[in-house]
């Protein structure tokens, strides 16, 4: 690569600007505060973690993973996801904290993907882990809290695609017997290519009865009732036990009064590998991608030596940010434009009028080029100038 | 009704027979969409819009949802991995990727090399097959490549096999059949299932009748 120039930066990054920061800073604030009530402590972890502990842990593809060696020679990896290290925190910092563990976090991940625009490298990410509780009441606080945040944060019309890989694994292991045949099925699943799924089932071996079974597995999407048609579809105890979760979690939802945003979805696999039950995807309608999702990880922690049950949701705030499509407008902000002379008179006023809750810039003549321009930027324009007392000239 | 279904398409004869096709399922399209230049032409009788646009680039204005639906070849989903549901084959313009060179073409060790207007594709089939070769991208006649020099086989689609023979090539090995798919945007997929689900069992139908 030939030398930068000066103003570039590095593909996939992003500058903040105050316009576009006063924007997020509006959303994060509200999603915290709803965060907040509900009981889940802030944590911070580092921006580096070591590439065999939480970058393997962490199920984000390794060409997606920035690494960088310490002067032991250490592979470090920027974090590409915040449930692992958190699930290192809850294992150990934290160790000796009874169970369950709610926590939050809001902070930018790294992920490289040098395609093209629309998709950063780092962007900011705002989310929970409920850590050491298996319960169905669990999985639904985590999504009712997740359907708040959005709702607190303005987005109206969204929705949450609810899955099971449970079930989907239960299904697949019971119709092709094999965990390998089960496997490639699944890959087609969440590389989305139904036509290649239903090609492949059709070249197996397969009874009639089994082919439709699998191809059912496509149309179980929509609301509550979808359950009686994924019963039918296989009976085996671990089919069984994935959609007594889900019949629990929609009575939870219920409950929380969100179940107007939730369908269900049941061929839902994502390429996160450390999701073992409930899956979910957040969308809002003005926007392409997913903006958050999340699931339960009933395996991850044992990485850590803590084994435990958790699960936990994941915003994106930058897409956050573009479904809610409008920016803050920036805050008035008041001048007081000073002479030396009367630098102190100016200074005191400054300290009245941001005791009383105004933004104000305080700035010497001296030091502007252009008056008219300055003043322009401002709501109110304050003048200190001159020799004589008092009488502060007030536009 | 609310705003409509946006479909993304190649220009010219895919278009010509996707627009069959959703005739066919009864969608009250025009009798024939006036050849003008215009990139987005409305359909509001059936609560369509449809994008035109380079058949490479279809995948993408579908993955970032400006188009909830797409009509791909698989040769371009193959090449381009877009995050997009591929839900039906429409099993419209048929045709195959294959390998091609001049006749009599014998595997070198000097530095094989291979042009083709895929070349992640490329790359991942000759991987695939175990045989080290360097890729030469070019966008389009990729059949000059072996004429000039430029690269010793190519790798692209073949309906008729007639460009090939015209040029004096050969085909040295076929890759994959390629048909047309449907593909949906994943928030769409979910935000406008019902729409969306209608409209693909309404082509799933008149699809799988043709078949029969």
């Amino acid at each position: 690569m030939s030398k930068p120039f000066m103003f570039e930066k590095p593909v996939g990054m992003r500058d903040t600007l105050p316009a576009y920061y006063q924007t997020k800073n509006k959303v994060r604030e509200r999603m915290e505060k709803e965060i907040d009530c509900w009981g889940y402590l802030p944590i911070e972890t580092p921006a580096l973690e070591y590439y065999d502990t939480v970058g393997t842990a962490s199920a984000i593809l390794d060409q997606q993973l920035f690494k960088l060696l310490d002067q032991e020679g250490n592979t470090l990896v920027l974090r590409p996801d915040m449930t692992a290290p958190i699930a290192r925190v809850a294992a150990s910092s934290l160790k000796d904290q009874a169970f369950p563990l709610r926590l939050s976090y809001h902070s930018p991940l790294f992920r490289a993907q040098q395609r093209e625009g629309g998709r950063p490298a780092e962007f900011e990410q705002m989310g929970v882990e409920l850590v050491g509780d298996g319960t169905a009441s669990a999985d639904g606080e985590v999504i009712a809290l997740m359907a708040a945040a959005l709702k607190k944060a303005g987005l109206q019309d969204f929705q949450i695609a609810i899955g099971h890989i449970g079930y989907v694994n239960a299904l697949l292991l019971d119709v092709v017997g094999s965990e390998e045949r089960a496997n490639t099925l699944r890959r087609y699943l969440y590389e989305k290519n139904y036509v290649g799924f239903k090609q492949h089932v059709k070249s197996l071996p397969l009874s009639s009865i089994d082919e439709k079974r699998l191809l059912s597995l496509l149309k179980l999407r929509g609301g509550q009732e979808k359950l009686k048609d994924a019963e039918e579809l296989v009976q085996n105890g671990e089919a069984a036990k994935a959609l007594n979760d889900l019949h629990q979690l929609w009575d939870v939802l219920e409950g929380y009064g969100v179940s107007e945003h939730i369908k269900l979805d049941l061929n839902l696999v994502m390429h996160m590998s450390y999701y073992t039950g409930v899956v979910f995807e957040g969308y809002g309608s003005k926007l392409g991608f997913p903006l958050s999702s999340g699931g339960r990880y009933d395996e991850l922690l044992q990485n850590f030596n803590r084994p435990a049950q958790a699960t936990g949701f994941g915003i994106r705030l930058d897409l956050l940010v573009e479904a809610l499509g409008d920016t803050e407008e920036l805050p008035e902000q008041t001048c007081i434009l000073f002479s030396k002379e009367r630098r102190k008179e100016a200074i005191e006023e400054a300290g009245q009028l941001r005791e009383s809750g105004k933004r104000v810039v305080l700035q010497d003549l001296q030091g502007v080029e252009n008056v008219d321009e300055l003043s322009e930027a401002f709501a109110e324009v304050y003048y200190f100038i001159g020799k004589k007392q008092g009488g502060a000239s007030n536009e | 009704m609310s705003e409509p279904l946006t479909v993304a398409m190649p220009k010219g004869r895919i278009f010509e027979e996707a627009a069959e096709l959703l005739r066919e399922a009864d969608f009250p399209l025009p009798p024939e969409f006036d050849d003008s230049r215009k990139l987005i032409v409305d359909a509001p009788e059936a609560d369509l819009r449809f994008i035109l646009a380079k058949p490479m680039d279809v995948p993408t204005y579908v993955e970032h949802g400006v188009a909830d639906l797409g009509v791909a070849g698989k040769d371009t989903m193959i090449e381009e991995e877009r995050d997009v549901y591929e839900v039906l084959d429409l099993n419209i313009s048929e045709c195959y990727l294959a390998v091609a060179g001049l006749p009599g073409y014998e595997k070198t060790d000097i530095n094989p090399k291979v042009a083709s207007k895929y070349p992640n594709l490329a790359t991942q089939y000759f991987k695939e097959q175990g045989e080290q070769v360097e890729i030469i991208k070019l966008n389009g006649s990729i059949e000059l490549a072996p004429l000039v020099g430029l690269a010793d086989r190519i790798v692209d689609i073949v309906s008729t096999g007639r460009t090939l023979r015209e040029n004096g090539l050969v085909e040295l090995e076929t890759i994959v059949p390629i048909t047309s798919r449907l593909i949906v945007n994943p928030v769409s997929y979910r935000v406008k299932d019902a729409r969306i689900d209608d409209l693909v069992e309404r082509l799933a139908r008149v699809v799988e009748e043709d078949e029969a």
